[in-house]
């Protein structure tokens, strides 16, 4: 974990993160969306989280991203954001940024270097999923299934 | 010298006012689903920052919980997308400004 690589990582994450929240096309909003994905699991392997960072890029860059594209080209009609810029919104956004980079600032407890630690590795984390976790794990695959089935629901052609 | 927590923690807070603007300003359906994303992923960038940077990281409490949030984000990004593609069948836009059938 060295500074210049968060550096790096960091200009890329937040500048994609802009590019998605601020580009009038759908398309270029919705690249921008999965490489802001992609810097979010550098991250995650920076941390020393690499099997999150793998989880991170199979869902969101493989699958969401390709859903969010999909989407957009189903509903072709209006590709454009239309109307001009909310400034109620970008206030309340900074306002926001203001106040967690003030709390984050004051505590000094935060500056903090992280301790070395032994990998993390996938048998480990499998291990965990299968004892400790065990029950939100079948929680959440029961939700996934619930999910899955209400999404083709709802896009199902509607009976006349 | 490395990043410390507090650098993590900037980072985060700045993906998720940048999501929080996404949310706020724009009008179109599907860029508000991708700023809730954003929101999220800050949210589980939080979670494995606090675990690497805890006094006790051989327990992997905070990679179990982003694991489980990425499951929960998947499944609310296909039923959000698939209610934006029922919107549109119905009223033939994604414009939430003009979805105000509700408003009194």
């Amino acid at each position: 974990m060295n500074n210049i690589a968060f550096v790096a990582v960091a200009i890329l994450t937040l500048a994609a993160a802009l590019a998605a929240a601020s580009l009038p096309k759908l398309i270029h909003a919705a690249l921008s969306f999965a490489m802001t994905f992609v810097g979010v699991a550098a991250f995650f392997f920076l941390l020393g989280a690499e099997f999150v960072g793998l989880v991170q890029v199979f869902v969101y860059v493989g699958a969401v991203a390709v859903l969010i594209v999909f989407t957009i080209l189903l509903t072709r009609r209006d590709v454009e954001d239309t109307g001009g810029p909310n400034w109620g919104g970008a206030i309340i956004a900074i306002a926001v940024f203001g106040g967690l980079l003030w709390a984050i600032l004051k505590a000094q407890t935060l500056a903090i270097a992280a301790l070395p630690i032994e990998p993390l590795t996938v048998k480990r984390v499998g291990d965990v999923l299968m004892t400790d976790y065990v029950w939100p794990l079948q929680c959440v695959g029961l939700l996934l299934t619930a999910a899955l089935i209400g999404a083709l629901i709802l896009v199902m052609e509607e009976k006349r | 010298m490395t990043p410390t927590l507090q650098l993590f923690l900037i980072v985060s807070a700045t993906l998720f006012s940048i999501g929080l603007l996404a949310v706020l300003s724009r009008r179109h359906a599907i860029f508000i689903l991708i700023g809730i994303e954003m929101m999220l992923a800050a949210a589980n960038l939080n979670f494995i920052a606090f675990w690497r940077f805890s006094p006790h990281p051989q327990s992997p409490t905070g990679v179990m919980v982003a694991i489980f949030s990425i499951a929960i984000a998947a499944a609310e990004a296909a039923v959000g997308l698939a209610l934006v593609i029922a919107v549109y069948r119905h009223y033939r836009t994604t414009n939430v400004d003009q979805l105000d059938q509700l408003k009194g």
